[in-house]
């Protein structure tokens, strides 16, 4: 892999840009691999990659049916925080941060991983409450957090409103500096690149339509360009985690929903953190193009369609105008939906499954951008050793039979 | 935003005026306590979650106060027919969508 | 300064008012327009070449347009707090007082520090910040600061926006979208047919591109047949026609969202009402007439001011009265632009040539032009325009038949103007939202729209029709078949056909990018899309590095990101793609529309639900008192709640929030106190069944609950989990009345109904929330029952014959009243409830009777001290979601032998349910007895543990308490019941460690003697 650099820019340059090595080869699948990822989202990605640069494991595809990070990758609001309450999903999401923190030379690819701060917003008493509650884990679990008063709050983020006359005043909020934002497609192209030049093959336009088994374990998967034998299958499908459990007779626990998000036309930098409220419900951040980054909760409803309701839109803006009162005036540049698999809990799935060498990582709802290096870390981890990494022993999905879930509605409900 | 047929009011009403309830026919196991902790976990969080016809529930909140049965492509959003607790379902099971 | 000369405007013009004089100002010069003018148009007519310049290489721009496709033209409309950010210029309607500013370019427009040339611009190629500022890594903010400068266009106001925004639900039979040739048409025939019409078009009269139009239409010049068939429109009762009216988003089932721009086309002392109105439209079918736009020709050096679109040429011609130039070369690979060639000799203008692309045309309007004596130079192309800020001459060269090189010499033609035109691209915008696939069509070199699923059709240009007679009949045909499946008319046409004058074409050719001697990555710069600096090159580039999916290319060279949404450079982006990678249109495919067709405020999309009615508020009929009294408040849900009474105090102020609750506390345990309870849910449940229904749904029985008693209770969803709690109490043979907590009120009734309604219908349990019917006041404390009986004289207040959880009918303070003996603070108590209305006529008689004993108003702050020390729990504050009734130390509510297994009792058996060390409810008294432990502190067994530390529980509840004398607090922690007495610690942020003993989380009167007093 040629190094990317301010030097390869300029003398690339020269030769007017024209030898600019190919980001990943796009070869022929082979009859069989170590590892089949299905899946080319973020996520798969970054299996595929740890699977290699970690665990030596380079006999890997990637098979996804449409493109490299088309799925809920290229439709996020990229927002990385890792201020989860429960220690669980807290070390999970702190991994990824971590992670994160080194990504754009880990990769050689500016994911331009932005840490301007993360604010949940508290209205009332009860908010501020379970606020105090997360940040004091969060400090104890040794990730950065503070409660911040409104005058504080008015400081990181000068226009928003403060006033107590509002119908449901800002009391306070947490504040994370380290979370901020990353340039979502660039994650995905980057750990394709990572990992192409590990030896991974990207298998684009090829979609799996079957999981065939023998004597109870995976032997490959069916595609539409044919059989590709595998000897381990990880799945990492978010949107169509149902239908490929299907594939092998599988049921899990979640159900898709759309979730939809919207960003306005691009205006001179105004806002430079994130600003998330779970009670008025909606979130903001300005991306360094200068859009207005906004989103919700998810749509009432289980849906494939990539577009939701338009109310939901309309109840996002109610909260955003209500937060930032000056931003009536600037207009909506473009709309669209992402599908989320949602758990009963708010918390993925990464777990092995009955089926040997099959496992699925999936279930991430609202908060699978932010975890992608984590993720793809833990689940590499889970497959080459067919047992479970540490931190993602809890995520099992043998959790709904026992119990014992991990209920990150708080944290993960509206918010990002 | 759906436009939905109550079938109890008679009427195609705003998605705002309703709430989504899950999937539909979730029958609650008779003795829970002879059940295992897999059975009962299944019954408990484990839905269908199909792409194409979906049977699901939804509840008329800001109108009637009533639940009913809905059949409703999950891609194209088109909801086939919906139908009263109790009453049978006019599209065949057959003929719905693929996936679990 | 001076006033500038409209040195560009011509006499004539078909809608604009010469006479009618319209003051304005651009980047602070003062100049002059006419009414019907946009700004575009005037800052055309007063020669202003350069209006921004392009974010990424800081070129100069010019206008291209005349509507919603011009992606250079972007203006700061107004100032302060009603400015608007990013309005193009071509749809913005001129009015007198008007400011504008371009928004890009520092210092200004006209000399711009950022401009980058030559080499500097190569060192930008697609995706450069993927592959650099990455070292050092901790530079990257830096970095990324002057990135963000760099980057946006206009500016967000500040202040709060002096508007209002309003919002009309609409519904149509027919939804007509375009008031265009075939939209008219349409409207008419469905209007005729009786359906209920509305049309809507973005433009501020209708017409659309009839409005510039010089052709024939029953005898008449399209500008009058406009005005004609917009009168005849008018007669129509059942026709509502909405200009400045923009579609901007097509949702399923056919739902509609429309922009409707009230005053923006005025000054400001002129504006009244709302400023943008939302119409939300539910429309039986809709018809699309949304047209077309002219696809720009990709050359070297496009983006030069002063190259335009031809058909914008026209429009500035021939609606506007602006001539934006004086000598002009029009490049075309198709018949449609020679109109322009027309115009502007028409305009008494210079047309200095036509260069056709085409070897071989052989249309009416080739021998049209040649008989006016215009040269047209067949087979050739402008390769690339020069100049600086206003094009100098176009470089005309002969090119191959398919357009792909350049076979001859170059001639370098002297102009001021190069007018485009690529052919048409449908406006499929509204189409491809709802799901349809674009459909590649080799005919008309272009996408059409795709099999709909929603009740649509498209019809004139935007379905790909061209021709004005064509667009007449199937504009008609559309709205008489719309209006036919709504149920009007019999889906045929009954107006005749306007005869129109108009003459064949020859085939266009398709030309995405023009060849230059030098390849596209070598080339100057070819733009494809203009707002965002992507050029042919980029895409190349893009290609050559592995990125071959459109969706690719549009992310990595951000092609089609702009305010625009790339309406016009879209497809010769997608054409570049599809021949790098030797592919056909069909096989790349188009990226995927989504709404806003253009970009809708935020304001209007909010509507009026901002401010006080973000959300209602709802208040007890006692508000008022609370309010009178100084009362601080609390937001339950949607109520407002006292949550203390400060006082004024001896020593001068008011008191503070521990000041007052330590008094008000005090103030119950020693004499009486009375709290608003309002606010708590209640649903009266009747049906032969009720009994066993609610056994059901609680943890404990009530099938022996006799009337006048009360029983606690909990409930749990189905996980086992706590979900609510509240007392219910027997009214009667079959009638019970069910209290929930404040914020549960809603979700209960919904559950309660659900399980009725789907698993158990043969349940005859009637349910119907009187939240709002009653109002309750409780007093409680020592002195309840004498206060009680100061004003119920009818009701036997002796303790053994009212006792404790019994509720009685009675009078009070002379209105008819339900009288529960329940505690919630572990005193002697009353629930007094009477029928809404009376609610403040009951607080006033009781704050009477209970003047002798100094009766003390307390609200939810005291309230949940009071509870907290006699260890009550709050669901939702020390309940999580995740807490059985054994983790709270309830056991003793849930029955063990009832014969239905009630909700939630299997998953009390499920393993985790059953583990060791769950977290357990306790109370926990601070060492030192002044310290109040925040709400939501952690617990730690081990205060000198390194992080991270290993938490055992948090603390849910935390007071001074008066009465004690000490802080106190309730926590969950785990195996905190088999946990008495040792010490915990709470490690705080301010790097404090509090330590704290677990103890019973029963602080007060554990007896339980308190509520028995005489």
């Amino acid at each position: 892999m040629k190094k990317y650099s301010g030097f390869s820019l300029f003398s690339n340059a020269l030769s007017y840009h024209e030898n600019w090595q190919k980001i990943w080869r796009s070869p022929k699948p082979k009859r069989e691999y170590d590892v089949i990822v299905v899946g080319g989202g973020g996520h798969g990605l970054a299996t595929a990659y740890y699977l290699a640069k970690v665990h030596g494991i380079t006999n890997v595809a990637v098979v996804e049916k449409g493109y490299l990070g088309g799925g809920n990758t290229a439709r996020n609001t990229t927002i990385i925080r890792s201020n989860y309450l429960w220690d669980e999903a807290a070390q999970l999401y702190e991994l990824a941060l971590k992670l994160w923190e080194g990504l754009s030379q880990e990769l050689n690819y500016n994911v331009m991983f932005s840490q301007r701060g993360v604010l949940n917003l508290g209205h009332n008493l009860q908010d501020m409450r379970d606020i105090e509650r997360r940040v004091n884990a969060n400090r104890l679990n040794g990730i950065d957090g503070e409660v911040v008063t409104p005058a504080r709050i008015k400081e990181i983020a000068p226009l928003i409103n403060i006033s107590p006359d509002c119908r449901y005043p800002i009391i306070g909020a947490s504040w994370q500096p380290r979370g901020g934002t990353a340039r979502h497609d660039a994650v995905a192209w980057g750990y394709a690149r990572g990992a192409d030049a590990l030896g991974v093959d990207m298998i684009q336009q090829t979609e799996v339509t079957g999981i065939r088994r023998e004597n109870g374990t995976v032997v490959g998967v069916e595609t539409t360009e044919g059989f590709i034998g595998a000897r381990k299958v990880a799945c990492v499908t978010a949107g169509n985690s149902g239908v490929v459990a299907a594939m092998a007779g599988l049921r899990l626990p979640v159900e898709s929903r759309p979730l939809q998000a919207l960003v306005s036309e691009p205006v001179k930098p105004c806002l430079d953190t994130v600003v998330m409220s779970n009670a008025v419900h909606g979130y903001v951040s300005q991306s360094d193009k200068g859009d207005l980054v906004i989103g919700a909760g998810v749509d009432g409803y289980n849906g494939y369609g990539q577009r939701g309701s338009f109310h939901v839109i309309e109840h996002t803006l109610q909260a955003i105008c209500e937060l930032f009162p000056a931003f009536s005036r600037v207009r909506m540049n473009r709309q669209w939906g992402g599908v989320v698999d949602t758990c009963p809990d708010a918390c993925p799935i990464i777990s092995k499954t009955s089926v040997g060498g099959l496992y699925f990582n999936c279930g991430w709802g609202t908060g699978g951008f932010k975890a992608t290096p984590g993720s793809g870390y833990v689940f590499a981890d889970t497959v080459a050793n067919d047992r479970p990494h540490p931190l993602a022993a809890p995520f099992d999905v043998d959790r709904f039979n026992t119990g014992a879930l991990i209920d990150e509605h708080g944290a993960a409900g509206v918010a990002h | 935003m759906l436009l939905i047929h109550c079938p109890h009011c008679r009427e195609d009403r705003e998605e705002e005026e309703f709430s989504y309830n899950g999937e539909a026919h979730i029958v609650r196991p008779l003795d829970p306590e002879s059940l295992s902790d897999e059975a009962w976990g299944d019954y408990l969080f484990f839905r269908k979650n199909p792409r194409g016809v979906h049977r699901e529930m939804w509840y008329h909140a800001v109108g009637c106060r009533r639940y009913f049965y809905a059949a409703r492509n999950t891609l194209s959003y088109e909801i086939l027919h919906t139908y009263c607790v109790g009453e049978k379902p006019q599209i065949d099971a057959a003929n719905e969508g693929a996936g679990a | 300064m001076t006033q500038i000369q409209q040195i560009n405007r011509l006499a004539g013009g078909a809608r604009v008012d010469s006479d009618g004089v319209i003051n304005f100002t651009y980047n602070g010069r003062p100049m002059q327009g006419v009414s019907g003018d946009t700004l575009a148009s005037a800052l055309l007519a007063n020669g202003v070449d350069v209006v921004g310049r392009s974010f990424k290489y800081g070129r100069a721009r010019g206008i291209v347009g005349h509507g919603a496709e011009e992606p250079n033209a972007i203006m700061q409309i107004g100032s302060g707090a009603s400015s608007v950010p990013n309005l193009k210029a071509t749809q913005v309607e001129l009015y007198e007082g008007l400011e504008s500013a371009p928004v890009n370019g520092w210092p200004s427009v006209d000399f711009d520090l950022m401009s980058i040339a030559g080499f500097f611009s190569r060192l930008m190629p697609p995706g450069f910040y993927y592959k650099t500022f990455m070292y050092p890594a901790k530079l990257w903010m830096t970095y990324e600061h002057f990135i963000r400068r760099a980057a946006g266009l206009g500016r967000s106001p500040v202040g709060d926006d002096p508007d209002s925004y309003d919002k009309l639900n609409q519904h149509a039979d027919v939804l007509v979208i375009g008031a265009g040739p075939a939209g008219l048409m349409a409207a008419r025939e469905a209007a005729r047919a009786g359906a209920r019409v509305m049309i809507v078009d973005e433009q501020s009269e209708f017409g659309g591109s009839l409005l510039a139009s010089t052709q024939t239409i029953e005898n008449r010049s399209a500008s009058a047949w406009v005005d004609l068939m917009v009168a005849e429109l008018k007669t129509f009762a059942n026709l509502q026609m909405l200009p400045r009216s923009t579609a901007f988003g097509y949702y399923d089932h056919n739902f509609i969202g429309i922009l409707e721009r009230r005053s923006d086309h005025l000054s400001l002392s002129a504006a009244t009402g709302s400023r943008q109105r939302l119409h939300r439209v539910r429309a039986k079918r809709v018809v699309l007439a949304t047209g077309a736009f002219e696809r720009p020709l990709v050359f070297a050096h496009n983006d030069i001011p002063g190259v335009m679109q031809a058909s914008s040429v026209s429009t500035y011609v021939n609606r506007y009265g602006v001539a934006p130039g004086s000598r002009m070369v029009l490049f075309t690979c198709n018949d449609s632009a020679y109109q322009t060639a027309l115009d502007w000799h028409g305009a008494g203008r210079t047309v200095v040539a036509i260069v056709d692309s085409r070897a071989e045309p052989n249309g009416a309007m080739l021998a049209a032009v040649e008989a006016l004596g215009m040269e047209v130079m067949l087979g050739c192309a402008v390769i690339e325009a020069q100049g600086g800020k206003r094009v100098k001459r176009a470089l005309v060269a002969p090119i191959n038949a398919q357009g792909t090189e350049v076979v001859g010499s170059v001639q370098r033609i002297a102009c001021d103007l190069i007018a485009c035109s690529g052919g048409w691209s449908p406006a499929i915008h509204l189409s491809s939202h709802t799901g349809a696939k674009p459909q590649w069509d080799e005919a008309i070199v272009g996408f059409k729209p795709g099999t709909s699923t929603q009740q649509e059709c498209s019809a004139g240009a935007c379905a790909g029709t061209y021709r004005l007679s064509e667009c007449f009949a199937e504009g008609a045909q559309a709205g008489a078949q719309a209006a036919h499946k709504s149920g009007f008319g019999s889906g045929v046409g009954l107006f005749p056909q306007p005869p129109v004058e108009e003459h064949d074409e020859y085939p266009q050719q398709a030309l995405f990018l023009v060849p230059h001697t030098q390849r596209s990555t070598r080339a100057p710069s070819q733009f494809v899309d203009m707002q965002l600096d992507v050029t042919a090159g980029s895409i190349e580039i893009a290609v050559r590095e592995g990125f071959e999916s459109i969706e690719h290319i549009k992310r990595y060279t951000a092609l089609g990101f702009g305010t625009d949404q790339g309406k016009l450079g879209n497809i010769n982006g997608m054409a570049i793609l599809a021949k790098a990678l030797g592919q056909s249109m069909a096989e790349t495919g188009t990226t995927i529309f989504r709404p806003a067709y253009t970009p809708t405020t935020f304001g209007a999309i909010a509507g009026r639900d901002i401010g006080e009615l973000f959300d209602p508020q709802r208040h007890t009929a006692m508000h008022r008192w609370h309010l009178a009294r100084g009362a601080e408040f609390e937001d339950v849900g949607q109520w407002k709640r006292p949550w203390y009474y400060p006082r004024s105090r001896a020593s001068g102020g008011v008191e503070s929030l521990r000041e007052a609750v330590d008094r008000e506390c005090l103030a119950v345990r020693n004499s009486v106190g009375i709290l608003d309870a309002s606010t708590l849910g209640k649903i009266d449940i009747q049906g032969p069944d009720t009994a066993e229904f609610i056994t059901r749904m609680y943890t404990n029985s009530y099938l022996k609950l006799a009337p006048g008693k009360c029983r606690y209770g909990v409930m749990l969803k189905e996980d086992g989990m706590i979900f609510d709690d509240g007392v219910c109490a027997c009214l009667g043979d079959n009638h019970y009345l069910m209290y929930t907590t404040t914020g549960g009120a809603a979700g209960v009734l919904a559950w309660l109904e659900l399980w009725q309604q789907t698993e158990w219908p043969d349940m005859q349990v009637y349910f119907t929330s009187v939240t709002d019917h009653w109002s309750t006041a409780t007093i409680s404390g020592p002195n309840a029952r004498r206060v009680l009986a100061k004003v119920c004289d009818d009701i036997d207040l002796d303790r053994q014959a009212f006792g404790f959880m019994d509720w009685r009918d009675g009078t009070v303070a002379g209105v008819a009243a339900r009288v529960f003996r329940i505690s919630f603070t572990g005193e002697l108590s009353y629930e007094i409830n009477v029928p809404a209305h009376y609610g403040r006529h009951l607080w006033e008689a009781l704050i009477a009777a209970g003047e002798a004993f100094d009766i003390t108003p307390y609200g939810t702050e005291s309230m949940h001290v009071l509870r907290a020390e006699k260890g009550f729990i709050i669901v939702g504050q020390d309940t999580d979601g995740s807490m059985t009734p054994a983790d709270m130390n309830m056991d003793w509510v849930v029955a063990k032998n009832k014969t239905f297994s009630f909700i939630g009792k299997r998953s009390l058996q499920r393993s985790d349910a059953l583990r060791d060390q769950r977290k357990q409810f306790v109370g926990l008294k601070p060492l030192n007895p002044n310290d109040v432990l925040p709400e939501g502190a952690q617990v730690v067994f081990d205060p000198q543990q390194p992080i991270p530390m290993s938490m055992q529980g948090h603390v849910t509840s935390s007071y001074y308490s008066a009465n004690l004398g000490h802080a106190f607090a309730l926590a969950v922690i785990k195996g905190g019941i088999n946990r008495m007495g040792q010490v915990v610690h709470c490690p705080l942020a301010d790097g404090r460690i509090l330590a704290a003993e677990i103890v019973s989380s029963v602080f007060y009167d554990p007896e339980g003697a308190r509520q028995h007093v005489e």
